[in-house]
């Protein structure tokens, strides 16, 4: 518990961090209309592919001799480059088809 | 010099992210705010792979990182690139899955890393031990675990990613027809139970790993680490994934086809949170940023998606409309006969119409109509009809789904009516040509409490002169229930796959 506590305080400006984009993500896309409710989600999708960092990070440390921390390390960037880069082509592909016709 | 960029990097990244969703929520500006956060999102790996440094040491295994995101960047690009637009959803879905598994993977490794922490070289570490932290009272206080709070993070990264990935996968599944629905009676009690059982291993798990540290008495160098990490919580972690996976696939089974974007979006929030338990680990604002900013908006946008339909999120989740459908059915018992229209007379009554719309439904989109379909409104546009689609906002798979496939048949923006507009000009119609539409256009909806879809907007065709509805039989749609629609004495039924149809109505009508 106390572990915990002081693990809150250690990271209270993460936590700050966290409410306010509570609040921001509520904010910005409040007012969407129902049309873009696809490629709104598509393009949040890919955004939260910024969790590669953390598979590049894995990776960059696992030791070379590691051969589990490598895969697991090599899977993690592969998947997380997926989401990254497919997730933006898709979104510029649906909102390409919008924009032909503006 | 190095990590002060990346910081400046992973700042500006946030901004994009922020931005970009901002952009993506405004039409006229939503293409432009994808590729900004994408820009940002680059500075952020490029930054990531060449500035980052952890305790003055940078990464290695450069050959593994650069391979990874090139083997994953090609498949990606070429499978968004490749996919048909009416798979869209599916593959939205499963690239989500991805982001879900890349976290779960990032928490194991963690995980592993902790665990590694006991076997630390304990001759080294006396070495050490003047360079290192203060001195309390003799006591040079160590912490070998892990902190409680970065073993909470990794346990809820794992469970949150497992989740997302194994409901993307079934989500993926059900999208393009792989998997069925699976119900079965306290389904949901068992839901319950099993994510209790996650949970509460996961708190064992926390509070058994919480006391692994160990005190190093500085009087006499001795080391004593009080307790090792227990070798069954190692089994306990993995058995948490296992069941984190399966809980995945049974909170998504039972949920109706329909109702997968709305998952897909909760699924997709879901995510987001797994990427920001990254960021707390790493101590990383981008990720922290992006990851919560993805978690809140992806959570408004299922509920605004949901009052599109005019349901509750729990009304989804919970109410699986299998049940429902089955109650429903008994009380509408004699609905009388259908009729059907032949293909010449179809043609005939739609040469001849001034006013034709258009109801582009699911059915439509999985026949892969849409060309057809805008060939049928050019060859009338000709014959001097004047053609309009009726797009109901949840028409298709997901919400703003018709309006991406008719874009991509070239149907001009102009001739898209929303629901409203459209319900407006049904009372000067014609004919209305229902093309693989059910639910969207069900009466019940407006006249029967007891129906589930009781309240959703409607579009109203039956306001029209006269409608043809093109389904391939006479099944329920989505939510599982009659249609009491196609029994009215203004409508006339045209069987058939919708792109077929269409095609044999063309000819049809070109031969008048």
């Amino acid at each position: 518990m106390e572990n915990i506590l002081s693990w809150i305080s250690a990271h209270h400006e993460m936590i700050y961090i966290v409410i306010l984009m509570i609040f921001l993500g509520i904010e910005v896309i409040g007012r969407v209309p129902a049309v873009l409710h696809t490629p709104l989600m598509s393009g949040a999708n890919a955004i939260h592919g910024v969790v590669i960092i953390g598979a590049i990070i894995v990776m960059g440390k696992a030791e070379s001799d590691n051969y589990v921390a490598l895969g697991l390390g090599f899977l993690a960037v592969v998947l997380g480059t997926l989401n990254v880069v497919g997730g933006f082509v898709v979104t510029d592909r649906m909102l390409e088809m919008f924009k032909k016709k503006r | 010099m190095g990590i002060s960029l990346l910081t400046v990097c992973y700042l500006v990244a946030s901004v994009t992210f922020i931005l970009g969703l901002k952009m993506l929520s405004d039409p006229a500006t939503a293409r432009r705010g994808n590729l900004i956060a994408a820009g940002g999102m680059i500075l952020a790996i490029v930054g990531t792979i060449f500035l980052y440094e952890a305790n003055g040491e940078r990464l290695h295994n450069y050959g593994w990182i650069f391979g990874g995101i090139f083997i994953g960047g090609i498949a990606g690009a070429l499978a968004a690139r490749k996919v048909q637009m009416t798979a869209m959803p599916e593959m939205v879905s499963l690239f989500n899955g991805t982001g879900g598994a890349c976290a779960a993977l990032i928490s194991i490794a963690e995980f592993r890393r902790l665990r590694r922490w006991p076997d630390i070289d304990i001759e080294a570490l006396k070495s050490y031990l003047p360079k290192l932290g203060e001195f309390v009272q003799d006591q040079f206080k160590i912490q070998l675990g892990p902190s409680g709070g970065e073993l909470l993070i990794i346990l809820l990264g794992l469970i949150i990613g497992s989740v997302s990935f194994a409901g993307s996968i079934i989500a993926w599944g059900k999208l393009n027809g792989r998997i069925k629905d699976v119900t079965f009676r306290g389904q949901h009690i068992f839901n319950l139970l099993l994510l209790s059982v996650v949970l509460l291993l996961a708190g064992y798990i926390l509070f058994s790993m919480d006391r692994g540290g160990g005190n190093i008495d500085i009087s006499d160098l001795t080391v004593s680490m009080n307790k090792p990490v227990p070798a069954h919580v190692h089994v306990l972690f993995y058995i948490v994934l296992l069941l984190s996976v399966l809980y995945g696939v049974c909170f998504v089974l039972p949920i109706g086809g329909a109702d997968m974007p709305v998952v897909i979006s909760l699924l997709n929030s879901f995510t987001g949170v797994a990427a920001a338990c990254g960021g707390f680990l790493y101590n990383n604002k981008a990720m922290l940023t992006g990851g919560i900013l993805v978690g809140a908006a992806g959570t408004l946008l299922t509920i605004l998606m949901c009052k599109a339909m005019n349901r509750s999120l729990k009304n989804v989740l919970i109410r699986s409309f299998g049940s429902m459908a089955a109650a429903a059915g008994s009380e509408a018992k004699e609905q009388g006969a259908y009729k059907e229209i032949s293909l010449s007379d179809a043609a005939v009554i739609l040469s001849y119409a001034h006013k034709v719309m258009i109801v582009p439904g699911y059915g439509l989109a999985v026949a892969q109509a849409q060309h057809a379909c805008h060939e049928l409104e050019k060859l009338l546009t000709e014959k001097g009809v004047e053609v309009k689609y009726a797009i109901h906002p949840v028409a298709g798979r997901m919400p703003g789904h018709m309006n991406v496939l008719l874009a991509e048949a070239d149907v001009s923006y102009d001739n898209l009516l929303e629901m409203e507009q459209a319900n407006e000009q049904f009372p000067t119609t014609d004919v209305v040509i229902v093309l693989g539409a059910n639910d969207v256009v069900n009466p019940a909806a407006k006249s029967d409490p007891a129906s589930p879809i009781y309240g959703m907007p409607i579009l109203e065709v039956e306001l029209a002169r006269t409608c043809i509805v093109n389904k391939r039989s006479m099944k329920p749609g989505y939510a599982g229930i009659d249609n009491e629609l196609f029994f009215r004495p203004k409508t006339s039924m045209l069987f058939g796959d919708a792109k077929k149809v269409l095609q044999d109505l063309l000819s049809e009508i070109k031969s008048i």
